[in-house]
């Protein structure tokens, strides 16, 4: 099964079986800007939801990206290392930036669906 | 009007505080205990004249060092400055305490920081230089922080040879964070001695021309630490002569930057030196200056990888250092550019020359070498028991001589520092011999 959820802290989660693919939304790198260098983590690193796992600079900002969900970091997208204006292009798809193996599913009933996270941004 | 140097009516304070409710200006500080407000004690105003003549009063208790013979460095030295270095660093548009963050209207300081950054790199054999740090023992400090950022370790090795005051400095900035620092010894070269290293340690620290003027082999150090970062103290004037530390791999150079034409001023303020490898430069503290182009297609200079910094990351920024000497680091670049590298070969020369000639007088009267190995322009000597009190004899006569090192290395004995520049004359040298019979 596959689904595609969000974080209050804008990013995006899709997740198919044990794996989620995660980045950061098409709305939070419109806040960000030109994005120029993002920071990605090691892969085999053990992390915990809400943990800043990577970072992200813009001409104008730096933002962390959290981990949506407990679990091992299992891929990077080093495209991003030489091609970091791959999240202003596609931020929800060519823009990944994390792979994670799902170490508790019961966490995902924390993740905002596409519905209420378009709200969340609204109301702020 | 209150005061003189404060435009605020008394209509205008009433009205300041009416808007954001507040009765009076001493309710303003009500969060700060009354015991702190009320301590500081100072006397009350007095009119320019007379605090002009007190200041006066109390500067002339100083030494002025001008009329003294100095023999004395240890991390300060007395140095020769061609007035066209203040003529061009003490125009007025370079004094100003603002932070070029808008490039449009700094260009001229902007170009200054980064030929200074240029000329660091030259010096050094590095790759990157930031535009300053407060001095050489902080930038020390922030050079540990930098290795400990990166390799994810909490201990560090460093080399009793180093200036004890940085190592001091060191102590103050990780001790209550909670990291670790192991002293490493020297043997009868002066030189360090490096044992296997763990895979516990982020870094070795060594200092090179080290604290008692010998000369590191900085090539030992590199093979003794493979799998360690390796952080070189340097002084900038002996790089003209010896080989720079990045020619043998050094990761991250620090230094003290007084030697680049800064007056002693007391011990400071002084010039911080930092420089490291390109690969390391998102860890590195402090501000860095880049050339680009203007919109126009002209070089043009910009701060750059400000997102490092606590202005845009806050909390999370790399290092919170958030100021620089930039003003000192204006100097040395004045000063290198005066100088030339010709020029500050020749300073690095007479230095030498100057030093070991002072020693050969020495070894004559029988003050003994303490160390085998080569120095540059400083080395430790043996001396009578009693050279604590001839010493502070000596500066009645106004000669600032050698340092007695007993309270630094009370294992060395009887010992003191002395140290020569290029402002060092053979007359200076025979009145200490003069005042040592």
């Amino acid at each position: 099964m596959r689904m595609k959820k969000y974080t209050r802290t804008h990013e995006w989660v899709e997740i198919e079986g044990k794996v989620a693919t995660v980045g950061i939304t098409n709305h939070a790198q419109e806040e960000l800007g030109d994005v120029v260098y993002v920071d990605l983590p090691e892969v085999g690193k053990e992390v915990k939801k809400g943990d800043v796992v990577a970072s992200i600079e813009s001409v104008k900002a730096a933002a962390d990206v959290y981990a949506p969900l407990s679990g091992k970091i299992t891929e990077v997208n080093e495209r991003l290392e030489t091609e970091p204006e791959l999240i202003n292009k596609d931020a929800e798809g060519e823009g990944w930036i994390f792979k994670m193996e799902i170490a508790d599913e019961s966490e995902l009933s924390d993740l905002l669906d596409e519905q209420a996270y378009k709200e969340f941004c609204e109301q702020k | 009007m209150k005061h003189p140097y404060i435009p605020h009516t008394e209509e205008d304070i009433r009205e300041m505080l009416d808007f954001i409710g507040v009765s009076s200006i001493d309710d303003l500080f009500s969060e700060v205990p009354v015991s702190t407000r009320s301590s500081l004690n100072l006397p009350k105003s007095q009119d320019e004249f007379t605090v002009f003549t007190h200041l006066k009063g109390i500067s002339k208790r100083n030494a002025d060092l001008e009329e003294y013979t100095v023999l004395l460095g240890a991390g300060i030295y007395k140095r020769y400055v061609p007035s066209v270095v203040y003529d061009l660093a003490m125009k007025p548009e370079f004094l100003t305490a603002y932070t070029p963050y808008q490039a449009e209207i700094s260009q001229g300081t902007l170009q200054a920081l980064f030929e200074y950054q240029t000329m660091v790199c030259e010096l050094t054999g590095m790759e990157v230089a930031n535009s300053s740090m407060y001095d050489g023992a902080t930038a020390l400090a922030e050079a540990v922080l930098m290795c400990f950022r990166l390799t994810g370790k909490e201990k560090v090795l460093v080399a009793r040879s180093v200036h004890s005051e940085y190592r001091e400095v060191l102590g103050t900035y990780l001790k209550t964070r909670g990291f670790r620092i192991d002293e490493i010894g020297y043997d009868d070269t002066g030189r360090v001695v490096l044992e296997d290293i763990d895979d516990e340690t982020a870094a070795v620290v060594v200092q090179y021309p080290n604290f008692f003027g010998v000369i590191e082999d900085l090539e030992y150090v590199r093979k003794k630490t493979q799998n360690t970062m390796m952080v070189v103290v340097v002084e900038p004037v002996s790089l003209a002569i010896l080989e720079p530390p990045g020619n043998f791999g050094a990761d991250v150079v620090v230094g003290e930057g007084q030697s680049l034409g800064i007056p002693m001023w007391l011990g400071g303020y002084s010039l911080g030196i930092f420089a490291t490898r390109e690969k390391y430069v998102r860890q590195m503290p402090g501000r860095l200056i880049g050339e680009t182009v203007d919109a126009e297609g002209n070089t043009s200079y910009t701060m750059i990888l400000q997102t490092r910094e606590q202005h845009i990351r806050r909390a999370k920024a790399t290092s919170n250092i958030c100021s620089n000497h930039a003003h000192a680091a204006l100097i040395a670049a004045v000063y290198l550019s005066v100088m030339g590298p010709e020029g500050l070969k020749e300073v690095a020369k007479r230095s030498y020359d100057a030093a070991h000639y002072l020693q050969e007088k020495l070894e004559e009267r029988g003050f003994r070498k303490k160390f085998s190995g080569d120095f540059f322009s400083e080395f430790v000597f043996e001396v009578p028991e009693d050279y604590p009190e001839r010493w502070k004899k000596m500066m009645e006569k106004k000669i600032l001589g050698p340092l007695p090192l007993e309270r630094m290395y009370p294992e060395l004995g009887s010992v003191a520092l002395a140290c020569a520049t290029e402002m060092t004359t053979k007359d200076d040298i025979e009145r200490f011999l003069e005042a040592m019979r």
